[in-house]
């Protein structure tokens, strides 16, 4: 690979811009090809398959080309908005980043939300629902409610069900979350988009103290970023 | 945290050094890392990231060094460890293929 073609993979990776880096097996050629139309030297077979790679997000050498391509894609980091800068937040929000997630945590109560609390931690003291406008969950966002308050949370939840978040969860016993639903029917969501939103949060691991339920949190998150989760249960 | 090996790589070539990049390009059954993996290497020997959780890479860096000199890309491939043929693979019972390529 060129250096200067090495650079500027570099330098898309920080501006968090997705790109497919494809490089010719058999020459070492490499270009950079980009959503959405991954035009490159090699052609519109390889742009059909960066495509294809891109959408999946799996790099791979894929078969039938004209060309020995090995395909490796660059995905922007996965995100998770948390809302609510609670307890089990300043122990979810490392461990998040950690594993590889940009993570904001939303959360108008100022006096929860403070630089102290949550060091190198993006905060967004903005209500919910306009910290959702401009953050606009993708299909790479995963949204986990924290406050307990249907003030703050419940907005949330609305507008990350108006997304494709990849996974929603709520804090709160089961009879909260019953309630939590009740609400959301009545401003409109049918069970299919109330089956999204996880309640109560994360796995079941018997966790008590907020790290262990950021545990629980983070590995119910991976488990449907990695496509391995258990079906909703009821 | 480990360092980034794309990045060690653009560092280590902009201070002159020679460099190569391995990269895991195909991985049959249980392989340590997944495809799209990186190993950066210099000239020395100095090595970050990683193609197969320590398996292959003295082989890897081997190849690596000799890419820094003839300037071409190679393309291994490691199965089973196979003790009797002395020959380096994996423990875990996988196969890999890793693209090596030097970088400049």
């Amino acid at each position: 690979m060129k250096a200067e073609t090495l650079a500027r993979l570099n330098a898309d990776r920080a501006t968090k811009r997705g790109v497919v880096l494809a490089t010719d097996l058999a020459s070492g050629e490499a270009a950079l090809l980009y959503p959405p139309d991954f035009a490159s030297p090699f052609g519109p077979q390889a742009a059909a398959a960066a495509r294809e790679a891109w959408r999946s997000e799996r790099s791979g050498k894929p078969e039938g080309l004209d060309r020995p391509l090995f395909l490796n894609v660059f995905a922007p980091p996965a995100r998770m908005i948390v809302v609510g800068a609670v307890h089990i937040s300043q122990a979810l929000a490392p461990m998040a980043a950690m594993a590889g997630y940009d993570v904001v945590i939303i959360d108008p109560r100022r006096a929860f939300a403070s630089e102290a609390r949550f060091p190198g931690v993006m905060l967004d003291f903005s209500y919910p629902d306009e910290a959702m406008a401009r953050l606009a969950p993708d299909r790479g966002t995963a949204v986990i409610t924290l406050t307990h308050d249907p003030k703050i949370d419940d907005p949330a939840l609305i507008a990350a069900l108006g997304s494709e978040a990849f996974y929603i969860g709520a804090l709160g016993s089961k009879k909260t979350h019953a309630a939590r639903l009740a609400r959301l029917a009545k401003a409109g969501f049918d069970a299919a988009a109330q089956a999204r939103i996880h309640g109560p949060v994360g796995l079941r691991i018997g966790a008590k103290s907020p790290a262990e339920i950021a545990i629980s949190i983070l590995a119910e998150v991976t488990a449907h970023r990695r496509g391995a989760a258990e079906p909703a249960e009821g | 945290m480990s360092e980034d090996p794309l990045r060690a790589a653009e560092t280590w070539k902009s201070q002159g050094r020679k460099v190569a990049l391995a990269t895991v390009v195909a991985t049959w059954g249980s392989a340590p890392r997944p495809v799209g993996s990186h190993l950066a290497v210099d000239a020395d020997g100095n090595m970050v990231g990683s193609v197969s959780g320590g398996c292959v890479e003295g082989a890897v860096v081997h190849e690596a060094q000799a890419a820094m000199e003839d300037g071409k890309t190679r393309l291994l491939k490691f199965g089973v460890t196979n003790e009797q043929a002395w020959a380096v693979g994996l423990a875990c019972g996988g196969k890999i293929e890793i693209l090596v390529e030097p970088v400049g």
